[in-house]
């Protein structure tokens, strides 16, 4: 009896601490943001008598994405190139005078902590938000965000699923696009007669793109000679996969894959001796910074992407060595959408005259409005523009591994 | 005086006061709280979650603490649970348009489809002694998330279509909707859990679960845990008795796993949410909370739920963090040296706070 007197008495404890803690770390930050806004308000009363915004409100962008768990690749090269946009921006002056304050939370690419993560940027103060990196994740915020009335922009989650409420772009091609693109770029180009894919059947971004190739491949007459998937759970031996690619004949392997089942494919179609033309989509960018992998191997291998890090124009240059330079490696596409989702951001919000003062819903219908106007010129293609339906409209470019590097085609 | 009415009541309805007590009290704080406007974004949207976790995690204390099996395969159930209760929703959303009903609908679907999945699962490794039990439902839980990767159904004007890992011979209309659509599962379900719904089934169970082990069947299934052979010899029927309690214990899982597809707009089956490792997950909170107590279970999983949320601010440390702060929970619940010395600290607080009395 003692003994369970003692328990309850310690857990009752416990959760009181817990609660309080978190009681505390609420009541603070809403206490901070109450200050925070209260002092925003007396400065953007200076600033609207004065006719200066130099310390006036700022304009609070929030990003989510995977920074730990499997996928924390494609959120850490999200959040640090959105990073250097925003770095940017607030260093030549801001959005329309305005600084923008930028803070990135972790979903561990799981569509219950995205929502986590969403709400607690939302009591940080969060008015535009600037993701999901993942799909999944995404069609789950994407709930919120609509509820909220609160502008979206997701660099990289790519589902069809993902747009259509209106208040949602895309950065990214979708994945069907993909698909189609990859399809007709293999045709057009003559890249192989006989295809065979190896996609991930568990992976909501491989299947989607898997599906709209091989209905495009039929379309224009594209043999493919085998379609082999593989689940989340057995990723690690593609032997079976190859073999049969092998057997069926097929000099082309297409790969809707991501870089790090991708990289394991290449070896072991190395140890088996089956020298195939290689072709990848998004995905495979990155493939050159796996750990322990000949990147030999990956040369010659194909991929559709509209972001090469080795293109010569000044922007990719400069946007390339800025990272390089703070974060220590080559970014990816993914960064590269980031870059330009932000950049997509200041300037709808630009177009629309927006200013920190409104509130989250009505940010949310003048910046949706001014999206349709709008075009960018950014990392991922020139002139973009964005259908009312949330899709962007932008030209794949496809590039080649070349000497260790990508390579435009 | 509170020793009489303690005598009054049977210890073990007393301790079923106190936890409903204590669910009914947290529940009305937390109203309070969000009325009053006191309550973060992020609290509000982690009620949820707190409650179906709490819910699977009463079942699974029902398996291993009073049946004394170990399960590592109820995020299975809850797999199972998640996609039939939201697949119901989506195939009757356009007919009913009452919420209530609606929810009420899935739960019993999601619930029933799990039972017969557990009860199906139970029939031959029941039968069995030692730890089939867990080999076996660590590999339903595996076999159900893959079986659900490659399921297609979907509905057109035409009907239903149904594939099975070959979602492209499906050609569907216009206005055709994808029900499962393999991989991406099941998309755009209404939001129709609230923590009201959460906390009325957390209630319900605890009443199923305390009448079920305060019964006949419950002293016969406590019987089987602590000497099957002297429980066979005075004529208990093993294999029933466990079952019995094994798909009760599935059940609830599933009723938790509807509660978490409503929660969010989207459910697929991906190993962070009904993989392994949740399984896993759910055995901590049983383990960290007291094999065999409800309460502490409950107890467990929203600590638990909340931890890492609330070490959010501690960015990417925090995982370090969640996992030294279980270890040490662990330890000082169940090391032999921290309940000696905890109950010496009592003693004398106890004698202590005598002195001051006295």
């Amino acid at each position: 009896m003692m003994k369970k007197a003692v328990s309850v008495l310690l857990t009752a404890a416990l959760a009181a601490a817990c609660f309080a803690g978190c009681g505390d770390t609420s009541s603070n930050s809403g206490t901070n943001d109450n200050s925070g806004s209260s002092v925003n308000n007396d400065s953007d009363a200076n600033a609207a008598d004065d006719g200066s915004a130099a310390d006036g409100p700022a304009f609070k962008i929030g990003g989510i994405g995977p920074t730990t768990g499997d996928a924390a690749i494609y959120g850490s090269a999200v959040m640090n190139a959105a990073q250097i946009a925003v770095d940017e921006i607030n260093a030549a002056g801001g959005i329309n005078g305005y600084q923008i304050d930028y803070k990135f939370e972790d979903d561990q690419s799981d569509a219950e902590k995205s929502i986590n993560a969403y709400n607690s940027l939302k009591d940080w103060g969060m008015q535009i938000l600037m993701g999901t990196v993942t799909t999944t994740p995404c069609v789950a915020v994407v709930d919120k965000t609509l509820e909220d009335g609160m502008f979206q922009i997701t660099p990289s989650a790519s589902s069809t699923d993902v747009i259509g409420g209106g208040n949602v772009f895309q950065a990214c091609f979708t994945d069907p696009n993909q698909g189609t693109a990859s399809a007709q770029y293999i045709v057009d180009h003559n890249l192989a007669t006989k295809v065979a894919i190896i996609y991930d059947s568990s992976s909501v971004y491989s299947s989607g793109i898997e599906a709209t190739f091989v209905q495009e491949a039929e379309a224009k007459g594209l043999e493919i000679v085998a379609e082999e998937a593989f689940t989340a759970d057995s990723k690690t031996d593609f032997s079976t996969q190859l073999q049969k690619a092998q057997s069926a004949g097929a000099d082309l392997v297409f790969l809707p894959i991501y870089y790090a089942e991708a990289s394991i494919i290449l070896t072991q179609a190395n140890s088996m001796g089956y020298e195939p033309a290689f072709f990848g989509v998004d995905g495979m960018d990155g493939i050159l910074g796996v750990e322990n992998f000949d990147t030999s191997l990956a040369e010659g291998v194909m991929l559709l992407t509209p972001f090469a890090a080795d293109a010569q124009d000044e922007l990719t240059q400069a946007f390339v060595s800025t990272y390089q330079e703070r974060y220590g490696d080559i970014p990816n596409q993914f960064a590269a959408d980031a870059y330009d989702a932000m950049y997509t951001i200041k300037a709808v919000v630009e177009a629309a005259n927006a200013t920190p003062e409104m509130s989250v819903s009505e940010l949310g219908t003048a910046l949706s409005g001014a999206m349709t106007q709008i075009s960018v010129d950014g990392l991922t293609g020139e002139g973009m523009t964005w259908q009312e339906s949330g899709e962007v409209s932008k030209a794949p470019k496809a590039v080649v591994i070349k000497d260790g590097a990508y390579t435009a085609m | 005086m509170a020793k009489t009415t303690k005598k009054l009541i049977k210890k073990s309805t007393g301790n079923q006061l106190i936890t409903c007590g204590m669910v009914a009290a947290v529940y009305i704080a937390v109203q309070i709280m969000i009325a009053a406007g006191a309550m973060s974004s992020l609290m509000q949207g982690l009620l949820v979650p707190m409650c179906t976790y709490s819910i699977v995690a009463i079942g699974l204390n029902l398996c291993v603490g009073y049946l004394g099996e170990l399960s590592i395969g109820h995020a299975g159930f809850m797999c199972v649970g998640a996609f039939s209760g939201a697949f119901c929703t989506k195939l009757l959303a356009g007919t009913i348009s009452n919420s209530v009903l609606l929810f009420v609908l899935a739960l019993l679907v999601g619930t029933a489809m799990a039972a017969l999945f557990g009860f199906l699962v139970g029939i031959p490794v029941l039968r069995l002694r030692g730890d089939y039990l867990a080999i076996v439902t660590l590999a339903f839980g595996e076999i159900i998330k893959n079986i659900i990767n490659v399921l297609y159904i979907a509905k057109d004007t035409d009907g239903f279509h149904f594939a099975i890992s070959d979602g492209n011979s499906i050609r569907l209309s216009e206005e055709g909707v994808w029900l499962i659509n393999g991989a991406k599962g099941i998309t755009k379900i209404p939001h129709l859990s609230s923590f009201t719904a959460g906390v009325i089934l957390i209630l319900l169970f605890l009443l199923v679960v305390f009448n079920l082990v305060h019964s006949r069947s419950g002293r016969a299934i406590m019987a089987i845990r602590d000497n099957r052979i002297a429980a066979e010899s005075v004529g208990i029927n093993i294999t029933k008795f466990k079952l019995m309690a094994f798909t009760i214990s599935a059940a609830i899982a599933g009723a938790g796993g509807v509660l978490y597809a409503h929660n969010l707009s989207t459910v697929t089956a991906t190993p962070a949410n009904f993989g392994y490792n949740m399984s896993i997950m759910i055995l901590v909170f049983v383990v960290l909370g007291g094999i065999g107590s409800f309460r502490g279970s409950i107890i467990a999983a929203v600590l638990l739920t909340l931890l890492p949320e609330v070490l959010r601010g501690l960015s990417d440390y925090r995982m370090l963090i969640y996992s030294i702060v279980l270890i040490a929970v662990m330890l000082f619940n169940w090391a032999p040296k921290c309940i000696e010395f905890r109950q010496k600290v009592m003693a004398r607080l106890k004698k202590s706070s005598g002195k001051g009395e006295a």
